[in-house]
């Protein structure tokens, strides 16, 4: 760390974990109420935990990439941030918002679409959060050194904003509705939150391994001109059936089909440059949860996205258990394994230590990535089962509820080893670590 | 190939492409937006349409079950549960017993998945069901595949 107001990243970190955590619990909690339906029924219904589950997430995932962006920022561009005084200011009111709403949820205030719910007032709040953010970020962009993966992460972030706003958009068709629903679900993570993704990818290799930055630079430009020529249209593969023209099966099933390719080229990349970089860096665990993003990134997002994205497929697939198998694995590969990753790496600089419980948060990540892996599967089980009963034989959807048991005793399984990893991360990132800590001695990092 | 393309030129791509796809992706969009309004104009979304889908998105409903595939996973699929009451053949017997349904939720039964009482009105009800018979006249192109949803 070399910029005093790097520092504010800490708030943005501890605020993300305390929501990942939380996410965690509610996703156990909901994982729980799917085998025992009378646990909690009287008390908080399925669909409240479900929100509270769900915007956690994505709320935690925000506020990791702008603690990453504040981190990363002065360093590319060499200069201090703009304003270190807005960006806690900006942080509280994120966090107050967030709070806001999961006590409204808990007393039935919410908006009511899926992911959207929360209510007008909050959603402005955000857009407010989000002004105070790009317009720091932007002036310290505007009188510092620009680099690509100031330009990209800058990018992704101005689009992220840009396209919340049809968040504000509910029309009463719902057909509309629908339609630019997926402008802010998909065109952010499939669009823009992969660019966030591959920028602050692209600095922690040419940190982690020291390989020239023209070389990551160049290829960031690849990739992500793979990610958006393929993610625009590929919104279509949500168009082909709420009542938009049957075009969309064929756009759809291309350029979805051809998104798997960014996540790939990002697995060869990634690891080629570790390859070829060769430097020795302290920080294990940062490589290990960036390599890990990326491959674990192209089988959530590519491979599983791939598996029921074909219009013919998705004819049968869609809106069953293997949509949430892949909602899953896509988000923990992509974005949570993407914000731990940064945070492995930048904690130790912050805090002014040496690597430090380089081990546990090994151990977090295998025991982590075992129980979303396993989940994966007992829900892609699940949700083979359910199509077959339900969309091909036709079966009665509560019946077919009724012989998934199993696997859904098995998903839940698999969340509570989830939970047990998550906290584990956590301490390994909080806690120092008694042997490894040097007292003042500020470590410097390989450039 | 990392000869001959340089960082700028990977750069412009990223842009002009990007801008590309984009130009087309409205385009496209602009044009089912009218298939959109076609729809609303062949089977009007009336005040009580409106009134439901509000209704429906005050309770979450969306956060149990899915509406023509997207929502949560926890309850029946709903865009189709009009046809799947017999609405197509007796309108109103089928109105009667989905409004019937919500009213007598929660079941109760031990070990079956509850859906909460609502407490809504007998015109909050047909909003509802004015809703949900709309939606499932939706040309979905035959999605779902069967009845069951
Ligand atoms: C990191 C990137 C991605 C994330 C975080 C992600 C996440 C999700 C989530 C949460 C949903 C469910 C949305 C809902 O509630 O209805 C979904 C749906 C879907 N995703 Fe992804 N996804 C990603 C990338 C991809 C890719 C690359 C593909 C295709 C190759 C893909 C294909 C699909 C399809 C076809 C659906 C619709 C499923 C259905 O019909 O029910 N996704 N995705
Ligand atoms: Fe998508």
């Amino acid at each position: 760390m070399k910029y005093q107001s790097q520092k504010v990243a800490l708030y943005y970190f501890a605020g993300a974990l305390a929501l990942f955590v939380a996410q965690v619990l509610f996703g156990t909690i909901l994982g729980t109420v799917v085998v025992k339906p009378n646990f909690l029924a009287d008390l908080v219904p399925f669909n409240i935990l479900r929100m509270i589950h769900t915007n956690a997430l994505i709320v935690w995932l925000l506020m990791g990439f702008f603690g990453a962006a504040y981190y990363l920022i002065p360093e590319e561009t060499e200069s201090e941030l703009h304003s270190t005084g807005l960006a806690i200011l900006q942080f509280w009111l994120f966090l107050f918002g967030a709070a806001a709403a999961v006590v409204g949820y808990l007393f039935g205030i919410h908006e009511g679409r899926e992911f959207l719910e929360q209510p007008l007032w909050i959603k402005l709040a955000i857009v407010v959060v989000a002004l105070m953010f790009l317009y720091n970020i932007t002036m310290t962009v505007l009188k510092g050194r620009k680099t690509a993966i100031t330009n990209v992460l800058l990018l992704g972030m101005w689009g992220i904003a840009v396209f919340f706003l049809f968040s504000l958009y509910n029309p009463n068709n719902l057909v509309l509705d629908k339609m630019f629903w997926w402008w802010v679900v998909h065109l952010w993570v499939e669009g823009v939150w992969e660019l966030v993704m591959a920028s602050i990818l692209a600095f922690l290799l040419i940190k982690l391994t020291g390989v020239d930055r023209e070389v990551v630079e160049k290829w960031l430009y690849v990739i992500i001109s793979m990610t958006l020529f393929t993610g625009i249209l590929g919104t279509g593969h949500h168009y082909y059936w709420i009542g938009t023209p049957s075009y969309w099966q064929w756009i759809g099933s291309i350029f979805s089909t051809l998104e798997v390719l960014p996540f790939f080229a990002m697995v060869v990349f990634s690891f080629y440059m570790v390859w070829k970089g060769g430097r020795d860096h302290p920080n294990k665990a940062a490589l290990l949860w960036s390599l890990g993003c990326a491959t674990f990134a192209f089988f959530g997002a590519g491979v599983w996205g791939f598996l029921h994205t074909l219009a013919p497929i998705n004819y049968y697939t869609h809106g069953t258990q293997v949509t949430a198998a892949h909602g899953h694995l896509a988000f923990y590969g992509a974005y949570v394994m993407l914000n731990i990753a940064i945070m492995t790496y930048a904690f130790p600089l912050l805090l002014k230590r040496e690597p430090y419980n380089q081990t546990l948060n090994m151990w977090g990540f295998w025991i982590t990535s075992s129980g979303v892996a396993f989940m994966t599967f007992a829900l892609t089980f699940a949700g083979v089962v359910q199509t077959h009963l339900q969309r091909v034989l036709g079966m009665n959807f509560m019946e077919v509820q009724d012989q998934l048991g199993l696997f859904y005793w098995l998903r839940l399984g698999a969340g509570l080893v989830t939970l047990i990893g998550v906290v584990i991360i956590v301490y390994a990132l909080v806690v120092p670590g008694a042997a490894k800590q040097t007292s003042g001695v500020g470590y410097q990092p390989a450039e | 190939m990392s000869e001959t393309l340089t960082k700028a030129a990977a750069r412009n791509i990223f842009y002009g492409g990007t801008a590309f796809f984009f130009v087309v992706f409205v385009a496209l969009t602009a044009h089912s937006v009218t298939k959109a309004n076609a729809i609303a104009a062949a089977n009007p979304v009336t005040p009580s349409v409106a009134a439901g889908k509000h209704i429906w998105e005050r309770h979450a409903c969306v956060d149990c079950h899915s509406l023509i595939g997207e929502g949560a996973y926890y309850a029946p699929e709903l865009g189709n549960v009009w046809v799947r009451f017999g609405g197509k053949e007796d309108a109103a017997g089928a109105r009667e017993a989905l409004k019937a349904w919500m009213k007598g939720q929660p079941s109760g039964i031990e070990g079956r998945r509850q859906m909460p009482q609502f407490n809504l009105s007998e015109s909050e009800l047909d909003n509802l069901v004015d809703f949900l018979k709309w939606t499932s006249e939706i040309d979905t192109q035959n999605w779902p595949p069967k009845v069951s949803g």
